[in-house]
């Protein structure tokens, strides 16, 4: 959170701004602090810090001449796009450029026979789908915050959504890229096939966290518009009730487009927040979206309606038409800001565990919860079992952010001891770079720091993120300070 | 795993593995792992380093049909995975080939091999949650997990697919299972290659429960799988005749038992834009994936081909006959190449991992390595 002080001498600096001057135009390079308050944190606001400089190319040339200009004066390069990521992970560097890619913003192109669109990495979610709209296509990932966030954000941290049960995560999604080495070479990775020649760099890019380049250009698939979909609400009265429910469904043979759960103090907030007929009273509901042909849809409406009546549902709503739906996915999607009005602060945490597994972390939850005494709301993926626990608290009182961080830091491990991982789609950024150690061996670490000095041999791109860096390099003695942002 | 799953032939036999890859590591002595031998002289190049057999290393050692999860040793037979699932009415999505019952779990995954459903299905890539892995420095890692979303770290598990065993020894993998649909149904139209190529694009295109579309001698067929309504009403509003004992056909597709595979002919795959426009020029084709994998049989030359794949956005690979001690994949670039050879050595220091097969690079020394 405090930032080292910068190593760089104000000569290095001077003469890292006078390159950039070369290249980009006045307004696209912000030094003053004020002018850079914006982009000193992503969403996960506690995490913070200025970089020597932050620039917004306009062109894919232009983000080649930084990075080459940064690789000659081995400085670091933060990439960031719409700044909606929730680990820190484009938070800046105070030593470094921060590559805001934003201006990149445009649709090149839309393919409706071979279901593609390919963009720029600021495109944001929201809009290939409405630009796609118009064949009956949609780019399915839906990250709660798809109005704003970038696709080359999405890539960089593997974005998830509400409908990855069915529909999969960013890295199913997507088909090639144009990336810049740290260098600023020019790669292409994937093909317009569904598969590539050799080592399948796709998958190593997707989630990276700008550790391993700079993407430049996304080809991603866009699948058929399903015919209908309708949600099926129930609620229940015991958080276990709910947990077997989840596991019932995906014994029943369902794969629901989206299965998310809340409980009773998220409910609340959200019904007040926006009146969506939520059962105000019930420990938890679930909402399972179906989606598919018309046959396909009302067959399976029947089958969870009946299997939640089974399980004891304490009340049953089934979407009637569009704007119902619309209406009850609000509750769901507003979920965040409402519970962020119960409290002055929240802090989201993103560990996923096996769905079995539930109930007992739920409740283990609620434990940690009273030990603490900080409240705790839970809206999540059930059906992905990808839990978002909103610890509430108040960050003006430092005693309140250390037991939210220690309160955060102990649902990780039990998410790891479960069986499960420390994120499911936030990403570890700045964030859970401590928590690594919890889910990797000490030997599997050391393997992803060789992966990234394979691509970034002077640890340039985004330092002190995604993977901690353990070990002294000779080669450049600068580095165990500029990979600890503490 | 639940109490009442059975497992058959089950043996953690990586102990005795790790022992012949420290012995590998401290004489620099590559070798070529095998298992069920299905794919020996296919895909890849051929390696001739010292056979590693890990086919001991074998079963299934948990299964949560609630969870979708299967998780099994890397020399686990699919036939047998595929029978456990079928038990729960569960399936792999990626419709894998299973080579007269050789195919096994790791083998599939080095290879990245799925099947006429991969376009919807997902590839065994997609479907991979976590593998266990020994690398070249002989250290045993886990990546990934049982759990369905996992950002945490670089997704070393999917790496694996297509590398060739080339990073390291596959031992253990985690995959994600899917229900099997209630019902499926073929459907055929007499049409040429190049109106089939524009028609399986539309079609997938609609939002209807497609899971295969495949073409070859005139014929086109689409398969629906799905819930009977969902099945039924679409095959009412497309039309077309249905094939009967459709399993069959899709199956032959599958493991490459058609005629269309017969023969010492070189087999070269084509991975492209499904709606790449289908090109005479190649000779014998069949048209799998909606467009997306294209096979041919002929004696062609590698480069023309190359330059046929590239402007169709994809690549070609020499997937079976020929010379395959000779270029099987497209060249690269000077920049994709040695990031790629930077990342092999990142796992494989030493180059003892399946040499050549996947590429004939020589073995980058690298700075960094430990």
């Amino acid at each position: 959170m405090n930032a080292v002080k910068p190593a760089n001498t104000d000569r290095s600096a001077a003469e890292l701004l006078r390159r950039l001057r070369q290249c980009l135009s006045a307004e696209c390079i912000i030094i003053d602090p004020e002018s850079q308050r914006p982009y000193e944190c992503d969403a996960l606001t506690i995490y913070r810090d200025l970089p020597l400089a932050v620039v917004l190319p306009e062109t894919v040339a232009q983000v080649q001449q930084v990075l080459q200009i940064c690789h000659q004066l081995n400085v670091p390069v933060v990439a960031r796009g719409a700044g909606t990521g929730l680990c820190a992970g484009a938070m800046p560097h105070p030593e470094g450029v921060l590559l805001a890619l934003s201006k990149l913003d445009r649709i090149l192109d839309i393919d409706p026979l071979a279901r593609t669109a390919r963009v720029q990495p600021g495109v944001s979610n929201l809009s290939i789908s409405e630009a796609a709209s118009q064949y009956g296509l949609y780019y399915a990932p839906d990250p709660s915050s798809q109005i704003a966030c970038s696709i080359g954000g999405n890539v960089s941290e593997n974005s998830g959504g509400v409908h990855c049960l069915k529909y999969g995560l960013t890295v199913h999604n997507i088909l090639s890229m144009n990336i810049l080495t740290v260098s600023g070479e020019e790669l292409t990775l994937g093909s317009l096939g569904l598969d590539s020649p050799a080592y399948d760099l796709m998958a190593l890019f997707t989630g990276s966290e700008g550790l391993l380049g700079i993407v430049t250009e996304v080809t991603v698939r866009l699948l058929p518009a399903p015919e209908i979909a309708q949600i099926i609400m129930a609620g229940f009265d015991s958080i276990e009730a709910a947990g077997n429910a989840v596991s019932a469904i995906i014994a029943a043979g369902i794969i629901p487009a989206g299965l998310e759960m809340m409980d009773r103090l998220a409910i609340q907030a959200a019904e007040d927040f926006s009146h969506a007929g939520y059962p105000r009273t019930a420990a938890a509901i679930l909402l399972c979206e179906v989606d598919g042909t018309r046959e396909e849809v009302a067959q399976h409406v029947e089958a969870v309606a009946a299997l939640f009546t089974q399980l004891g549902a304490s009340s049953l709503t089934i979407s009637r038409d569009e704007a119902h739906r619309a209406l009850l996915w609000k509750g769901r999607k507003s979920a965040f800001p409402a519970v962020g009005r119960i409290a002055p602060d929240y802090y989201c945490m993103d560990g996923t565990i096996p769905r079995g597994q539930l109930t007992y972390v739920l409740n283990e939850i609620y434990r940690l919860s009273e030990h603490y005494d900080l409240r705790v709301a839970n809206v999540f993926h059930a059906g992905d079992g990808n839990l978002h626990p909103l610890i509430l608290f108040d960050a003006s009182d430092p005693q309140q952010i250390r037991k939210a961080e220690a309160f955060g830091g102990d649902i990780l491990e039990l998410s790891v001891h479960v069986g499960g991982c420390i994120t499911g789609e936030h990403g570890v950024g700045v964030e859970k770079l401590h928590k690594m150690a919890s889910q990797f061996s000490p030997a599997a670490l050391a393997q992803f720091e060789d992966i990234k000095q394979a691509f970034d041999p002077a640890l340039n791109l985004n330092p002190g993120k995604g993977v901690p860096i353990l070990k002294r390099c000779q080669e450049y003695r600068a580095l165990p300070a500029r990979h600890q942002h503490e | 795993m639940s109490e009442e799953t059975p497992i058959s032939h089950a043996a953690d036999d990586s102990d005795e593995i790790m022992a012949a890859l420290q012995r590998a590591r401290d004489s620099l002595t590559p070798v070529y792992i095998s298992a069920g031998g299905s794919k020996r002289h296919m895909i890849g190049r051929d390696c001739s380093a010292e056979e590693l057999n890990v086919s001991a290393h074998r079963g299934i050692v948990d299964y949560q049909p609630q969870e979708l999860v299967i998780t099994a040793r890397a020399a686990t037979p699919l036939t047998e995975i595929i029978a456990l699932l079928d038990t729960n009415q569960q399936m792999l999505s990626f419709e894998p080939p299973l080579f007269n019952g050789q195919a096994t779990l790791g083998g599939t995954l080095a290879c990245n091999l799925s099947g006429p459903a991969r376009p919807w299905g997902g590839s065994i890539r997609d479907m991979v949650l976590g593998v266990e892995l020994i690398n070249g420095k002989c250290e045993r890692l886990k990546f990934g997990g049982q759990v369905m979303k996992n950002v945490a770290g670089y997704d070393v598990s999917r790496l694996q697919a297509g590398a060739l065993g080339t990073l390291g020894v596959i031992s253990e993998v985690s995959l994600k299972v899917l229900p099997r649909p209630e019902n499926t149904l073929t459907l055929r139209y007499a049409v040429s290659a190049a109106d089939a190529i524009p028609l399986m694009n539309r079609r997938a295109g609609e939002p209807k429960p497609l899971s295969g579309a495949f073409w070859q001698d005139g014929q086109l067929y689409l398969r629906l799988s799905g819930t009977s309504s969902a099945v039924t009403s679409t095959a009412t509003q497309w039309g077309g005749d249905t094939v009967e004992d459709d399993a069959a056909l899709w199956e032959a597709l599958r493991d490459m038992t058609l005629p269309f595979f017969d023969g010492d002919a070189p087999l070269w795959r084509l991975s492209l834009q499904s709606s790449a426009r289908h090109n005479p020029e190649l000779g014998a084709a069949l048209i799998d994936w909606a467009g997306a994998q294209r096979w041919v049989r002929s004696e062609h030359a590698r480069a023309p081909l190359d330059e046929i794949a590239a402007a169709a956005g994809g690549h070609v690979t020499l997937f079976r006959g020929g010379d395959r001690r000779g270029d099987v994949r497209p060249p690269l670039d000077a920049v994709q190449q040695r990031l790629q050879q930077r990342l092999k050595a990142s796992f494989d220091p030493n180059g003892i991992f399946n040499p050549g097969r996947l590429y004939p690079w020589p073995q980058e020394q690298t700075a960094h390595a430990r």
